[in-house]
């Protein structure tokens, strides 16, 4: 008899604090298996945040390093530059990538360092319990805008990855989302490409996946998979901004 | 042994790289631009990394990662830099890595000026950053001094996993002296418990938080019982002149060099003058000032580069209420005057005392 499934070698046998029908856990699960297809376990330092992907230091079965809220990708870039011959990446919210760690990510990109970064944006802070993220769409409600998000005060959802793709340096930026089986596919493509290019030296690469919160949008984990297809993906077009195969001008 | 003519900020620049720093990132600030300036010129002849983050608090986390790796990483700054560094010492003490960072204080708070100062004896001994961890921090008042200290910094932070600092100010990273350079050591492999990639299913955890409330008690204490070694191992002071002295002056770094010639300036005219002068700012050296004979010590005076004084309360709790305590103190950029110094000594011996202490 064939094996066709089990858990990734790269993920320990804990079981998941994520809230039940957070994507954090197949997010965290495609990038396991693509470490483990690509075989590179003991060449991995994953590098993680503050918010929900801090629970990863229980999860992951990999050279580990926690850092400070928003700061993964200066810690990387530490990290990398020190030891080239590994396979670095941050697996960062869209408060910790998109608010406080803003300077951090965007200059890290604009270095070009050598790293990947795993960006779950779903629109809130989930940890501190549902306060208003840089990523929270237009009217959505949060704990910090009970009304929903009013531009007026709170100006617009930051996409991050637009951002992102309109500096030089970065080789491979593209955001994916994980509400369906097809779309989980292509996500875990993105994150082999991803690594891929890392490994051949090919600069920054940033990969953004769309993902939900049950508990802090008060929906049940079915209708956040409508929500994000009709509402975030709005907002937050799936797509890929930047590709190593675009022939970056010289002059 | 090279024997050479350099400024402050370059001299420890050369001391990290011959002791092992092999990654600097820093932020422009003045007074301690010198620092990467020259790392960024010589690291990479060296094999070694230079990335100037986007900010401080950047640059203090790319050490983070580099440290975490087992490379021997330094960063610089000044007051307001340090202040935004903090965050990144007290995750630096808490993840257990070992790191430089060198605090060239300027005039505060706030922007304050760009003069030397010793405004920043507080941060650098005792609230670095939060959570309550200390730093073993060096406070050298020559540049041989400073490249002896930057030199071993690197391994008294491998040793205990945990920050160095090194306090001078914007009149030390700016001067030029000669220094004997020691020779560049040898690099190691990195330690064990850095990130290298996992062997087999042994993989490692550099992580800045603990699990729970025990699990951070025990942590704290575990921290608690490395301060107290260094305060029995590691404690470093010049006593000058102190044996018969009935005039002690407590100084450091700059304000102890002043106060070493203010001591040659009285004997000279037979007064009994001393000085103590930390060379550890922390470990502090309580004990040369327990030590002091009251029935022969007639006060002892804190020269510092601070208003409100702040080295004061450490000579305090040294010093006992026995032995008056006196100041002579600038700030803003003004260095503590030798003639202020002399006449002050002069002075107490008329038994005059004006300086009311605020402890």
């Amino acid at each position: 008899m064939k094996k066709l499934y089990s858990r990734p070698e790269s993920l320990n046998k804990s079981a998941s604090g994520f809230c039940p029908g957070c994507m954090h856990g197949t997010i965290t699960k495609i990038t396991a298996q693509v470490i483990d297809e690509l075989e590179l376990g003991e060449k991995t330092i994953c590098c993680l945040p503050v918010g929900c992907g801090t629970l990863g230091l229980l999860y992951w079965n990999l050279d580990l390093v926690g850092c400070a809220h928003g700061r993964a990708p200066a810690v990387a870039t530490g990290i990398k530059r020190s030891r080239p011959q590994n396979l670095v990446f941050t697996y960062q919210g869209d408060g910790d990538l998109g608010a406080i760690g803003t300077a951090e990510i965007i200059h890290a990109a604009n270095r070009g360092e050598n790293f990947t970064t795993i960006f779950v944006n779903n629109s809130i802070y989930g940890m501190t319990g549902g306060q208003m993220a840089p990523t929270t769409l237009v009217g959505q409600k949060s704990t910090t805008s009970p009304t929903g998000r009013d531009p007026a005060l709170a100006g617009y959802p930051m996409n991050i990855s637009e951002i992102i793709a309109s500096l030089r340096a970065p080789a491979y930026v593209a955001r994916f989302a994980v509400n369906t089986p097809a779309n989980i596919n292509k996500a875990k493509a993105g994150i082999k490409k991803a690594f891929e290019i890392q490994l051949r030296n090919g600069g920054f690469t940033f990969i953004e996946i769309l993902s939900n919160c049950p508990t802090n949008w008060g929906m049940t984990p079915l209708e956040t998979l409508d929500f994000i297809e009709e509402q975030t993906m709005k907002q937050f077009p799936l797509g890929i901004f930047k590709e190593p195969e675009e022939e970056i001008d010289k002059c | 042994m090279t024997r050479v003519f350099m400024k402050g900020c370059e001299a420890i620049a050369e001391a990290a790289i011959r002791g092992g720093c092999r990654f600097f990132a820093g932020y422009p600030i003045t007074p301690q631009n010198e620092i990467p300036e020259y790392m960024s010129r010589e690291l990479p002849r060296h094999g070694g990394v230079f990335v100037q983050g986007e900010s401080e608090i950047a640059s203090i986390y790319m050490v983070y990662g580099a440290a975490a790796a087992g490379n021997y990483a330094m960063t610089s700054s000044s007051s307001p830099g340090i202040s935004l560094k903090s965050e990144g010492l007290s995750y630096l003490a808490a993840a257990k890595l070992p790191a430089v960072v060198v605090s060239v204080m300027r005039a505060g708070p706030g922007l304050g000026t760009i003069l030397p100062a010793q405004n920043d004896y507080f941060q650098a001994t005792k609230a670095s950053g939060h959570g309550g961890f200390r730093t073993i921090t060096f406070a050298p008042s020559t540049l041989q001094e400073a490249v002896d200290l930057t030199y071993q910094a690197f391994e008294y932070a491998q040793r205990d996993r945990n920050p160095v600092i090194i306090a001078i100010d914007g009149f030390l990273g700016a001067i030029m002296e000669p220094v004997v350079l020691p020779p560049f050591k040898e690099l190691k492999e990195p330690p064990k418990w850095a990130v290298t990639g996992k062997k087999g299913k042994m993989y490692h955890i550099i992580t800045p938080a603990t699990a729970n409330e025990n699990s951070q008690q025990a942590f704290n204490l575990q921290m608690e019982k490395l301060y107290r070694r260094w305060a029995q191992e590691d404690v470093r002071v010049e006593e000058y002149r102190v044996e018969d002295a009935e005039f002690v002056f407590a100084a450091y770094g700059t304000s102890g060099r002043v106060c070493k010639s203010v001591v040659n300036a009285l004997r000279e005219q037979g007064v009994k003058a001393g000085l103590i002068r930390p060379i550890t700012i922390n470990p502090f050296p309580y004990r040369s000032f327990e030590k002091l004979d009251p029935d022969r010590v007639k006060a002892v005076i804190v020269a510092e580069m601070a208003i409100p004084p702040q080295l004061l309360y450490d000579v305090r709790v040294g010093v006992g209420r026995a032995i008056p305590i006196t100041i002579v103190r600038a700030s803003g950029g003004n260095i503590i005057s030798q003639k202020e110094a002399v006449e002050k000594v002069l002075s107490l011996q008329k038994g005059e005392m004006d300086y009311e202490e605020i402890i």
